[in-house]
């Protein structure tokens, strides 16, 4: 049934031929492009039965900026300051992606510092880009003040990151071979003084936050989501994990480094909007594990591998693909080269687009508060859905 | 059993309240982490890791000058095609000096013609473009360029964003006529 | 001049005592506002307004500017007369729920018997402009928050009254001033000793009748945008801004009217003590906001027709009993 022929000519495409259910008492609900709780321009239409939520379904589209086109005209070196704008809140993760993907098809060996250096500034900011989203998660719920402390201690971070990066966001100080610049004494030192500090401050966040009881009851037991569903989905990362999935990608595909530090994959299997929560929350604690490890075991050695390949440099021939747990899941590249400076394809395998794909069965049924919270609980940054 | 805890939990409840207003509490009474922007900056040991817009680093006899040597690697290099580099042309050869130089090869002796000079005359980084990535950095095989730790690249317009690389940083923000006007025949 | 003479002073009092309240409500909004947002930025370690003046102390006189100088807007397909009225039904009665506050022995602009009476009643208003708001706007979302406030507020009224009633049955009258006459200087002489629950219970309702975090659900900004107030710009919106405050500070009176002893303290009593015991409790509001998540909707409910009602039923029967027996 199109609503042109009832003659309804109200809202856009979407709204058009987003078809009313068999109830003729519902209303038809927009969340976004331009709303509060999609942190950016997500759109979520939602069907309304008073409160209920009947359906919701995503509309996407409005940060699109053809990366992948991009890959295809840009060399691969050239394509690395892309991957640090895909996710802006786990950046390195992406440029360890493209990275890997590249070396991987050109059968690169990387030094160990550089693999060292990457994990501790990929763990970094992983801390960073959860504590951003804890901040937004909170604000989501309606709690203004944990973003503000959550901020002061991403500040110190992004302080920490910039010596090496140089950049406090889109960061992408990985190169084909290595990292472009090495740790300076001073961020080693940095680093090491502000684990501790960090560890204290996570069980203030506990109190104010964690254990409040009215964050609790709007948490526990909402927009539940079974390991089936999950599968079903190709749902990953931290929300994967909550549902009681071990997988994280960092173990399953045996990392060196990662292989030989002590840390566990944080899993819950409750499955609701708490258990990825806390899965988020005991990941932060693991991550400053696996940072202090790394840096009282980082080797000497060059950074960057010797025969770094040039700016006009052609790969081989063939296919790789490299994954890489980012902060909201499997980030993967497949790389396809024709053997030219290009690459012939570049795919991009982003965790917010099925993460998010899974939100339309989570949030029927449940109240518009619910939904907002479950949207939030899975973590989405926009600008990687469309990519 | 069960009647306790049923008792017990709305108590619990309502301490995590108390314990969530004894934090906030706490942090009202605590300094502030505020930097008032204008009258106070950031510690320096901060601004010295960011990267800036580039800039050419000064030859180390000559100040004035850079050891660029004007080979468009960066050109090649750039991800967002924001460098423009043009090569100082070769000098022209006026009939006279064409005619002395032809009487001295039949002479028979060795001629030195004027060739162009190896260095740049015109150095444009276009910021409103630039994505700070570093490829040019990297890829300079004299090493002549550098990040500067400029935070507060500002202009009101899109002129004010051609970095004129030849002039010494920060003056360099503002490009002669002339060049701007090559720019816009590119 | 004779024709002046032929005014009752009833008249005269009452006009003066209007004038003043609305200075006193203008005043405290703009103080209110700036104490919210200095509290909200030092708990969160940041200044919070801080370059209009010193220390940012006209930022709220620059804001009302702001306000003010903004067009009026209506959009398309509201309903224009219900939509304008909905702002000035907020401000209004919140004016004349000042007439029978106790500031201090004398310090009252009419004492009325039934002055807790009248303030119950005219605070019933607020929901009503409320509720046209979010219906005239022609907005879904200022429609939710309608229906959201409606059933919120409506629900909130029942423990509330039944805790006022606790007082009222106890001291056996319905007149502000002979509650706090009722009350002893020292602490320990005021209503909140013996009726803890009650004052909880009043301070719970208070919350949520006055649309405060926790109980913010009819703006609740992630869900709702801005909920009722969505479609309101310039003044619209600041009446409601002042209506807000202005609720507060009435809870607040009352509050420290039957609970906590009004203008009675240790030592002088007098208007001083009243202020300082509604300012106490305009903290408490503030630094309430600016800790806790909101609730869901339904749990508001939940907390309201499970625990308050039943508690303060609990509540008024024992008063009734003990009163009865003693």
């Amino acid at each position: 049934m199109h609503y042109e022929q009832l003659g309804v000519t109200e809202g856009d495409f979407y709204n058009r031929n987003f078809e009313k259910g068999a109830r003729e008492d519902t209303m038809i609900l927009n969340l976004g492009p331009q709303h509060p709780a999609t942190h950016g321009v997500l759109r979520v239409i939602v069907e309304l039965d008073g409160e209920y939520v009947i359906r919701a379904e995503p509309v996407l589209g409005y940060l699109h900026r053809m990366h992948e086109k991009m890959g295809e005209v840009k060399t691969l070196s050239q394509f690395i300051p892309n991957t640090g704008r895909i996710d802006y809140g786990h950046a390195l993760g992406w440029n360890w992606a493209f990275v890997g993907a590249v070396e991987r098809l050109a059968g690169f060996e990387v030094p160990e510092r550089a693999q060292y250096i990457r994990v501790i500034t990929t763990e970094i900011n992983r801390i960073t880009s959860h504590l951003l989203w804890w901040g937004a998660f909170t604000l989501d719920l309606g709690a203004i003040t944990p973003i503000m402390y959550a901020f002061d201690d991403r500040e110190h971070l992004l302080d920490i990151l910039q010596m090496p990066t140089g950049s406090r966001l889109t960061h992408s100080s990985f190169r084909i071979g290595g990292v472009c610049t090495d740790l300076s004494e001073k961020f080693i030192e940095t680093v090491r003084d502000f684990i501790p500090k960090m560890r204290e401050r996570l069980p203030m966040y506990r109190d104010l936050v964690t254990d409040n009881v009215i964050l609790r009851k709007r948490l526990e037991g909402v927009g539940v989501m079974d390991a089936d569903m999950c599968r079903r989905y190709g749902v990953t990362g931290p929300v994967a994990r909550g549902s009681g999935l071990a997988y994280d990608v960092r173990q399953a595909e045996h990392f060196p480094i990662y292989e030989g530090l002590d840390w566990q994959v944080a899993v819950r299997t409750e499955g609701d909007s708490m258990a990825r929560y806390l899965v988020r929350m005991d990941e932060m604690e693991q991550s400053l594990n696996i940072i202090e490890q790394a840096l009282a075991a980082l080797p000497a050695g060059p950074v960057l591998m010797k025969n770094a390949p040039k700016v006009l440099w052609k790969a081989p021939k063939g296919e790789s693909y490299f994954a890489v747990e980012g902060a909201r899941g499997k980030i993967g590249v497949h790389l396809v080269s024709n053997g030219g400076e290009f690459a012939y394809k570049v795919k991009l395998r982003s965790p917010c687009f099925s993460n998010l794909s899974a939100y339309a069965e989570a949030a029927r049924g449940t109240i518009l508060a619910d939904a907002v919270a479950i949207l939030g609980s899975l973590d989405l940054v926009i600008p990687e859905i469309d990519r | 059993m069960s009647m306790i805890r049923k008792v017990l939990e709305p108590i619990g409840d309502l301490w995590s309240l108390v314990v969530g207003l004894r934090i906030t509490g706490r942090n009202f009474t605590r300094p502030q982490v505020t930097v008032h922007y204008p009258r106070e900056q950031v510690p320096t040991d901060l601004t010295d890791s960011y990267r800036g817009p580039i800039a050419l680093v000064p030859h180390p006899r000559d100040a004035t000058k850079s050891k660029c040597t004007a080979c468009m690697i960066c050109v090649g290099a750039c991800p967002s095609q924001c460098i423009t580099v043009v090569k100082a042309p070769a000098p022209v050869i006026t009939p006279e000096q064409e005619k002395t130089f032809q009487e001295a090869e039949a002479r028979g002796e060795e001629v030195e013609r004027p060739v162009a000079p190896r260095e740049p005359v015109i150095w444009i980084n276009d910021f409103s473009l630039c994505s700070l990535c570093g490829m040019c950095v990297e890829a300079c095989p004299p090493r002549c360029l550098t990040f500067s730790h400029e935070l507060n690249a500002v202009g009101t317009s899109r002129d004010a964003f051609l970095h004129n690389l030849l002039i010494p940083y920060p003056g360099s923000l503002k490009p002669t006529p002339e060049q701007v006007q090559k720019l816009q025949e590119r | 001049m004779t024709f002046l003479a032929a005014i009752p002073s009833e008249l005269i009092h009452i006009v003066i005592g209007m004038v003043a309240i609305m200075a006193f409500v203008g005043i405290h909004v703009l103080v209110l506002v700036y104490a919210e947002r200095k509290g909200a930025g030092h708990i969160q370690r940041r200044p919070g307004p801080f370059e209009v003046g010193p220390h940012g102390i006209l930022q709220p006189l620059a804001d009302a500017g702001k306000l003010i100088g903004k067009q009026l807007f209506t959009p398309t397909n509201a309903d224009p007369i219900l939509f304008w009225m909905a702002p000035v039904l907020a401000v209004f009665p919140v004016l004349l729920l000042f007439v029978p506050m106790p500031f201090g022995p004398v310090v009252t602009v009419q004492e009325v018997n039934l002055g807790l009476l009248l303030i119950l009643a005219f605070a019933g208003i607020g929901v009503l402009s409320t509720m046209l708001a979010g219906w005239a706007s022609n907005n879904k979302f200022g429609l939710l928050g309608a229906a959201r406030t409606v059933s919120q507020s409506v629900a909130y009224e029942i423990p509330l009254l039944l805790a006022v009633l606790c007082i009222a049955f106890q001291k056996g009258s319905l007149n502000l001033s002979t509650i706090v006459e009722g009350q002893g200087s020292w602490p320990w002489q005021w209503n909140i000793v013996t009726q803890p629950l009650a004052f909880l219970i009043f301070l719970v309702c208070a919350f949520a009748e006055t649309n405060r975090a926790p109980f913010d659900l009819p703006e609740a900004e992630s869900e709702l945008t801005a909920g009722f107030h969505t479609e309101y710009s310039g003044m619209g919106f600041g009446m409601f801004f002042m209506a807000e405050y202005a609720n507060m500070v009435v809870v607040s009176g009352v509050c420290t009217a039957l609970f906590l002893g009004g203008w009675k303290g240790p030592g002088i009593d007098g208007v001083w003590w009243f202020m300082i015991k509604v300012y106490a409790l305009l903290a408490l509001f503030i630094w309430v906001r600016w800790t806790y998540p909101r609730v869901r909707f339904d749990q508001l409910l939940n907390i309201n027709w499970k625990w308050l009602i039943p508690l303060a039923t609990l509540n008024l029967l024992g008063t009734v009993f003990l009163m009865k027996v003693f």
